[in-house]
């Protein structure tokens, strides 16, 4: 096969017979990958260290053979080619790293042995409870013993006993039993999430997985360890028994509790989501999420959800409602409360809507202290959307001090809130009796009580919509379940209200709409929905560079020199 | 031919009467006088003494000395540790006990004079949980010695210094395996590491190059810069030098420990002359040569070597000499030097139980195939002897042991593999005989209750 000549850090390896240049260090595993060859694995995680415990990924290693003496290569009189000398034992391809000449064989005989003898002695005292194990589905054990397992048992023995329903923390259950004590847990605990908790005890085949006396797994990122378990030993105790997961179906989205990004699979079934989890983004959030992330769906189908159109308190049609409150926001004083919690898409359309009847816009800050993880100090998610469509050109502040003000002195007589409660940033109970409201949210709170028009929306499950992180990011979430009854997408909701107000006339079809974003936003241009890959896109942050925003460093992001 | 006599480098004085362990009668018998000169000498001719001794590892798996002196890593800035094996938990082998019991300051001077050699500060002897006599003997020693100028700042004079640290184990077998035994003096669970990348010579105790060996070959340390590398390697055999010692245990008349040159004796010379042969009425049936880990040999067995120019020789069990190299060619290995015998009147099955129970509880449980391996194997050896033998099991065992070895993160692998394949391999016999001669008798009587 001819290669183009390596680049200086790449180098050439033979997988199999297939020859791919890789960064010299990839290990055999990722090597394999690219080559499209699976190597099975437990213990080894491309996000965490190398143990090598689990024997799963053992394959034949040999280098090109060199003459000691002459140090010229020993050509193999059969094929003309240089000799390979193969080590007699198998390696372990996580810990084998790629270097100039290395040759991997992987559909060997010997190979072939290993991981049926693996597959047969983790299966040996592995209770085999699948059909009740919340891992069924999407386990490596299953998975593997059906790819690479010998299919029969010799196993005539007593399996060990070991716990079998420890709570290892307020969210995580552990079964011991099914455990194959691969330490994956133990070492995310210990060097991505700091909390050093979790540890073996006993020894030998009855190794017992548990926390340090007196400790629990309680940090916000221990769901992160029922993630990365490949069996069914550590469960979400949220999700357990909860849906068998072949029924889920899996959307992309973003976790939106603050300007970090999360990317995100929502898992959900007939308009029903049960469970988020971490997607994969090696600039965002590597493979990890906060516990915390993991409950927002939570708000989809929560008591305070708004399913109700109202206009001044009574049930109303959504073009009645469109007209009410359009009629409050053609005459008066109007200010807008965006927010920073709404998608791009959103925030340009409330930025036309403010251009169309001369309003004043602002959005509510929302900071608090960062985890250096993945939660960063700005707890909306798209702060920078809000700038970059023009919503603000400034840094917002947590209560509206101004608009208070404003109202007192009479000056604003008219507020549309989108999805932001104003008593809860700063506005007395008189200030929203002196005002007519417009609101435009998902939520119950004392500014839905008080709005003469209320329209209640999608949440960011419910929708298409995009999102710019603080690295100034681009992403998309996309529409995991439909909108609960009742309730009516945002970008409906805004371009109709745009149009009513006098505004242009725009389609709320997500697609059509970016036509619109790219056409007007000069970050965007060239950009669609469609192009923004599942990973994202990074905008230009140069206009904002004197902006003091309030993120410090997270996991791959670095704040830039305060201004 | 009868057996050579003894020659007793390292047990010189071991029950010697009127030899104590403290100080003050090492210095009677010459001690720490070899120390002395060798302080004065530059520190690489030590290495290459050791190098030209041809001194190989006493504590199992033979490498040589000198090869791992040199291998360590001299230029990463880091200071350079030695680690003292004294984790003696070899089933069959008793002979660094006897050196920490009765002549610590030998193994003192050793220590020195190798930490002198390689320019080592601190020295850690790791010793088993299960010697808590021996720790005190050594820490009173280093105490003595300190207090002398042998250990601790400046010894002797010089501008050299090293401190010497007891560090007790606490009862694993796996902790002498010297990366499970570097984690362990780390204050973590002794779980070996995986090499590459972290061969102690390069990333050993706290990621620091650090030379691991055996009590035993720290001892011959002493002796080599004494007699020099060239005396050394004259002693015994070629590739095979010094003396070793050798722990007898099981079906003989006078079990013990002897010294002799490596390879001058044969284990018939050693069974049947020294050890004064089977016990009354008895014959050998098989011997395990090196600690339990190796694999055992059937009396009746026939080698056929080859030698260097290409011919071939025959050898019975009784006629291989106790070294490194013939043993390995016969299948087996010298290891610790734990011969450990056993006679007619033993059944195999049951003999190869007990081993499979020791290796089973002694996984560290890291690595999959002997963590689950090694218990499996105790399962079906510990049913076989309670009455439930199967006449497959000998080649399930078979099965299991070889999806154990060369799979593991260290030699442990082979160490609970090994006494299984070597057991069903030589005596399937009795292992396909088990279930015809084992086994209870099945009761008619349950037939009758129903």
């Amino acid at each position: 096969m001819s290669q183009p000549p390596a680049k200086p850090d790449l180098v050439t390896v033979n997988i199999d017979g297939k020859e791919i240049a890789v960064p010299k260090g990839t290990n055999v595993i990722e090597a394999a990958r690219l080559v499209g060859v699976d190597v099975p694995h437990y213990c080894y995680h491309p996000k965490l260290a190398i143990v090598g415990n689990c024997r799963m990924c053992l394959v034949e290693m040999g280098l090109p053979a060199v003459d000691p003496a002459t140090k010229q290569p020993v050509i193999d009189p059969a094929n003309g080619k240089q000799k390979i000398n193969w080590m007699p034992r198998p390696q372990i391809g996580c810990g084998t790293n790629a270097m100039a000449g290395l040759h991997i064989r992987t559909n060997t005989p010997q190979i072939k042995d290993c991981r049926e003898g693996v597959m047969e002695f983790l299966l040996i005292n592995h209770p085999l409870d699948c059909p009740i194990c919340d891992q069924a589905g999407e386990c490596k054990l299953q998975e593997q013993a059906t790819g690479y397992g010998r299919g029969y048992s010799r196993f005539i023995e007593q399996k060990n006993v070991k716990p079998k329903r420890t709570q290892l923390g307020p969210r995580v259950t552990l079964d011991d039993e099914r455990c194959v004590l691969c330490s994956r847990c133990i070492r995310f605990s210990k060097d991505v999430a700091k909390d050093d908790v979790l540890g073996f005890t006993d020894r030998g085949s009855y190794s017992t997985l548990s926390c340090y006396p007196g400790k629990q797994l309680a940090n916000n990122y221990s769901l992160n360890t029922v993630d990365i378990c490949p069996v069914g030993a550590l469960t979400s105790t949220d999700f357990r028994f909860k849906m068998r997961v072949w029924f889920l179906k899996q959307t992309n989205s973003i976790d939106t509790e603050s300007s970090v990004g999360v990317n995100t699979v929502v898992w959900s079934r007939e308009g029903q989501i049960y469970r988020i989890t971490p997607r994969r983004n090696d600039e965002v959030n590597d493979t990890w999420i906060a516990d915390s992330a993991r409950v927002l769906y939570k708000q989809v189908r929560d008591d305070s959800r708004l399913t109700t159109i109202q206009v001044n308190g009574q049930p109303a049609e959504l073009d009645a409602a469109i007209s009410a409150a359009a009629e409050f926001l053609k005459v008066g004083n109007v200010a807008i409360v965006g927010s920073g919690r709404s998608s791009v898409e959103e925030q340009f359309l409330t930025k036309k809507i403010a251009d169309a009847i001369k309003a004043s816009t602002q959005i509510v800050a929302r900071a608090a202290e960062g985890d250096k993880l993945l939660i960063s100090a700005d707890r909306n998610p798209n702060t920078r959307g809000a700038l970059v469509t023009g919503l603000i050109s400034k840094l917002p502040s947590a209560q509206l001090t101004e608009l208070a003000a404003a109202i007192d002195a009479g000056k604003v007589t008219t507020v549309l809130a989108i999805n932001e409660d104003l008593a809860a940033a700063g506005l007395s109970a008189e200030q929203l009796d002196k005002v007519k409201i417009v609101y435009v949210g998902t939520q119950s709170n004392p500014t839905s009580a008080a709005a003469q028009v209320v329209v209640p929306t999608h949440t960011v499950f419910e929708k298409n919509g995009t999102f710019i992180n603080q690295q100034f990011r681009l992403q998309k979430s996309q529409t995991a379940v439909p909108g609960v009854a009742g309730t009516v997408n945002d970008s409906v909701v805004l371009t109709q209200l745009l149009a009513a107000v006098g505004g242009n006339k725009l389609a709320s079809d997500i697609a059509t709409l970016w036509n619109a974003l790219s056409a007007e936003i000069k970050s965007l241009a060239g950009l669609s929905f469609a192009a923004i890959s599942e990973t994202g896109v990074v905008l230009s942050s140069t206009e904002f560079a004197s902006l003091a925003f309030p993120e410090g460093e997270t996991l791959h992001f670095k704040p830039a020199a305060k201004p | 031919m009868p057996a050579p006599s003894q020659r007793r480098l390292i047990f010189q004085h071991i029950d010697e009467p009127g030899y104590s362990n403290d100080l003050a009668c090492y210095v009677r018998n010459g001690g720490y006088e070899i120390l002395k000169k060798s302080v004065t000498r530059k520190p690489e001719e030590i290495i290459d003494e050791v190098k030209k001794s041809g001194l190989r590892g006493r504590g199992g798996a033979g490498f040589p000395c000198g090869v791992k002196w040199s291998l360590v890593d001299r230029k990463s800035g880091k200071p350079i540790y030695l680690v003292v094996n004294a984790d003696e938990s070899e089933p069959g082998t008793f002979k660094d006990r006897y050196i920490i019991h009765q002549d610590p300051h030998q193994l003192i001077e050793g220590i020195m004079i190798s930490c002198f050699a390689n320019n080592v500060k601190q020295a850690y002897i790791y010793i088993r949980g299960e010697f808590p006599i021996g720790a005190r003997i050594l820490e009173k020693a280093i105490a003595e010695a300190r207090a002398a100028n042998f250990v601790g700042p400046n010894i002797l004079g010089t501008h050299y210094s090293c401190e010497i640290y007891v560090h007790r184990g606490a009862g694993a077998y796996i902790c002498g395996e010297e990366t499970g035994l570097i984690e362990s003096i780390e204050g973590k669970r002794p779980y070996p590491r995986i090499k590459p990348p972290y061969f102690p010579a390069v990333l050993g105790l706290y990621q620091c190059p650090t030379i691991v060996n055996n009590v035993e070959t720290l001892c011959h340390v002493k002796h080599i810069s004494d007699m020099g590398g060239e005396a050394f390697s004259k002693i015994g055999t070629p590739n095979n030098t010094g003396t070793r010692i050798l722990c007898v245990s099981g079906h003989v008349q006078r079990p013990g420990y002897y010294e002799y040159e490596v390879g001058k004796i044969t284990l018939g010379q050693l069974l049947n002359e020294v050890c004064g042969g089977p016990l009354p009425g008895r014959t050998f049936k098989g011997v395990i040569p090196g600690g339990s880990s190796a694999k055992v040999l059937r009396f009746g067995e026939i080698f056929t070597l080859k030698n260097k120019d290409g011919s071939t020789r025959t050898l019975t069990v009784e006629d291989i000499p106790m070294d490194f190299d013939t043993l390995a060619a016969c299948g087996t290995m010298g290891g610790s030097g734990g011969v450990i015998v056993m006679d007619d009147s033993v059944n195999m099955v049951d003999a190869l139980a007990n081993l499979n129970a020791f290796y089973a509880h002694e996984s560290c449980g890291q690595c999959t195939p002997c963590r689950e391996g090694s218990l499996w194997m105790k399962k079906i050896t510990a049913r076989m002897v309670h009455g439930d033998a199967r006449a497959e099991d000998g080649a399930l065992l078979n099965s299991v042991a070889n999806q154990i070895a060369g799979r593991t993160i260290c030699a442990m692998g082979e160490a609970c593999s090994w006494p299984t394949m070597s057991f069903v391999a030589k005596f399937g016999d009795e292992f396909k005989a088990y279930p015809e001669t084992k086994n209870a008798p099945k009761s008619t009587d349950a037939l009758e209750l129903v």
